[in-house]
């Protein structure tokens, strides 16, 4: 069983030396490259923005409630921008598209695979790494940050657009908070995180798709581990990406003043309330003051 | 005539886990003629192709095509061996993708063979050579499984090669269909000059096509010669072998 992992792990670092090697090696096959683009990123763009703006939804009503007895709804904004932006923009981006990409590019690897297609491409003198392999890798590589990019921004619409209902505030004033609360630290961690996400989503799937044995029943048992596999793998390693990326650098006060962002300045100032004031509180009693939050205007 | 001997296989052992295929493979393939190769199922026929243009790797022994030692080669100079011996694999596998003439088209940009004038050109010239003129635009998805074996064999002679490997050419197939492949074989022999090995079970393609004959029994070649020879052979295997669907059913027979 740990022989079985290990030998994997090794394969999959041959495979992806192997990719990065021809990549290197032109005549690059671009039509091959802008095709796997096209399915795997550009047809991903409506699964990701279903799951991003639900997300940002769900997210802002639980906060909403959540605060609102420690008087804190101001700050659901605030918190909605830094769990999608650092967190669940790129894993879940990851994890949805995985289970689309992942699982189709096993599925038709593995077929050409018990069907000797890919001994054919090598029979008849072609690589199938730098056929098959390299431009799947690549389009994941660049596409799932840019889905993530799409998945932070619509996920945060979704998040000001609930808590505008929930708490009262102004879109003008839900768009100023989350920008004063991402840093471009936090995008940077987000977005780098992904691009490991969409290798791991890439390598695994051809990896699997390529080993694939055992006819039509294998193509289907391969391509559910795909699945498996590449959702334990973005979860596991979201935690170790997660120290070493630059989210957690601090920018120097003056770069981030300079940049209007300051995500990690000592204590931002409070959020201007709205000109309309907030809805008043569903319940009666006043909130309570939450130490080193914002006094009460 | 059949000529020198241009691929060899010396002392070949391979295995997949536990499960023994060869050990000790002994075959020569000479230049120009029809080498069958027949065996029951699973007894390593297909991999034993598959061995000599590197597709899968033998664990000892020695592998020589044109005097080249095969067994040690890199993906990167077996492009060599690979241009000058081709294979039609057992279900034709093109390219679902594609189109007929992109699947013939393949090899032949790979390699830079041509224009793009003279690919096209190629690609009618070898679809006339198996029978399937006009089918250019068409997908394999659109095409039976002869025909598909026939296109098949169409992207395999693309690129002239010396050798042709058949992996079960007719092996599901009607049998107007196998003697259509049958007449087929014959006629690149023919026509191309060129060295055939063919796999198979059908006794038909065997007495059709064959100069001589090698049997796949217990790991290793138990008997190499002429079809009439094999007839008369004292091995009762091959007897039974040979004798087709017309051979008595004995369970001892292993």
């Amino acid at each position: 069983m740990l022989g079985a992992f290990f030998q994997s792990m090794g394969e999959i670092v041959v495979l992806t030396s192997q990719a990065t090697r021809e990549l290197f090696r032109p005549p690059w096959e671009i039509k091959l490259w802008i095709a796997q683009l096209d399915q795997g990123g550009v047809q991903s763009w409506s699964i990701t923005f279903l799951t991003a703006i639900f997300t940002g939804m769900v997210m802002a009503s639980q906060f909403a409630i959540g605060l609102e007895p420690f008087g804190a709804s101001l700050y659901t904004g605030k918190l909605v921008a830094l769990g999608i932006v650092r967190e669940l923009g790129p894993v879940l981006t990851a994890l949805l598209v995985g289970g689309r990409v992942g699982a189709g590019f096993t599925a038709e690897l593995g077929s050409m695979a018990v069907t000797e297609q890919i001994d054919a491409i090598r029979a008849l003198g072609a690589n199938p790494i730098r056929k098959l392999v390299l431009p799947r890798l690549l389009a994941m590589v660049l596409a799932l940050p840019l889905l993530t990019v799409m998945a932070d921004l619509v996920g945060c619409a979704g998040g000001i657009f609930i808590t505008m209902a929930e708490v009262g505030i102004t879109f003008r004033f839900g768009v100023e908070q989350m920008v004063e609360t991402i840093g471009v630290a936090d995008l940077l961690h987000g977005i780098g995180k992904s691009a490991f996400f969409g290798y791991f989503i890439a390598i695994i799937a051809c990896w699997v798709g390529m080993n694939t044995r055992g006819g039509t029943e294998g193509v289907g048992r391969a391509t559910t581990r795909t699945v498996v596999w590449t959702s334990i793998t973005i979860l596991v390693s979201d935690f170790f990406l997660t120290p070493p990326l630059p989210g957690h650098l601090r920018l120097s006060p003056r770069f981030a003043s300079h940049l209007r962002f300051a995500p990690h300045l000592p204590r931002a100032p409070c959020p201007t309330p709205p000109q309309s004031s907030p809805k008043p509180s569903r319940k009666t009693r006043p909130p309570a003051q939450m130490p080193g939050a914002c006094p009460a205007k | 005539m059949p000529g020198e001997v241009i691929c060899r296989f010396t002392d070949v052992q391979k295995a997949f886990g536990s499960n023994v295929v060869y050990d000790g493979l002994n075959l020569e393939i000479r230049r120009g003629e029809t080498l069958t190769i027949i065996g029951g199922s699973g007894q390593g026929k297909s991999v034993c192709l598959k061995m000599l243009i590197g597709l899968l790797k033998a664990d000892g022994g020695s592998i020589t095509a044109f005097g080249q030692e095969v067994t040690g080669m890199t993906e990167t100079q077996l492009i060599d061996v690979r241009s000058r011996v081709a294979m039609l694999f057992q279900g034709g596998a093109l390219f679902d993708s594609m189109t007929v003439a992109e699947n013939i088209k393949y090899p032949l940009v790979e390699h830079a063979w041509g224009t793009p004038a003279e690919m096209d050109d190629r690609v009618t010239e070898v679809l006339e050579l198996v029978d399937m003129p006009g089918v250019e635009q068409r997908k394999p998805s659109e095409l039976s499984g002869g025909m598909k074996k026939r296109v098949a064999l169409a992207r395999t002679i693309a690129m002239q090669p010396e050798v042709i490997l058949y992996d079960e050419p007719t092996t599901g197939l009607d049998p107007i269909t196998i003697r259509r492949i049958n007449g087929l074989i014959l006629r690149l022999q023919e026509r191309l000059g060129v060295t055939s090995v063919v796999v198979t079970h059908d006794m038909d393609t065997v007495f059709t096509v064959t100069d001589r004959l090698a049997l796949v029994y217990k790991k290793h070649i138990a008997f190499t010669g002429t079809p009439d020879e094999a007839k008369n052979c004292d091995m009762r295997y091959l007897r039974e072998f040979v004798k087709g669907g017309m051979g008595t059913l004995d369970e001892d027979l292993d």
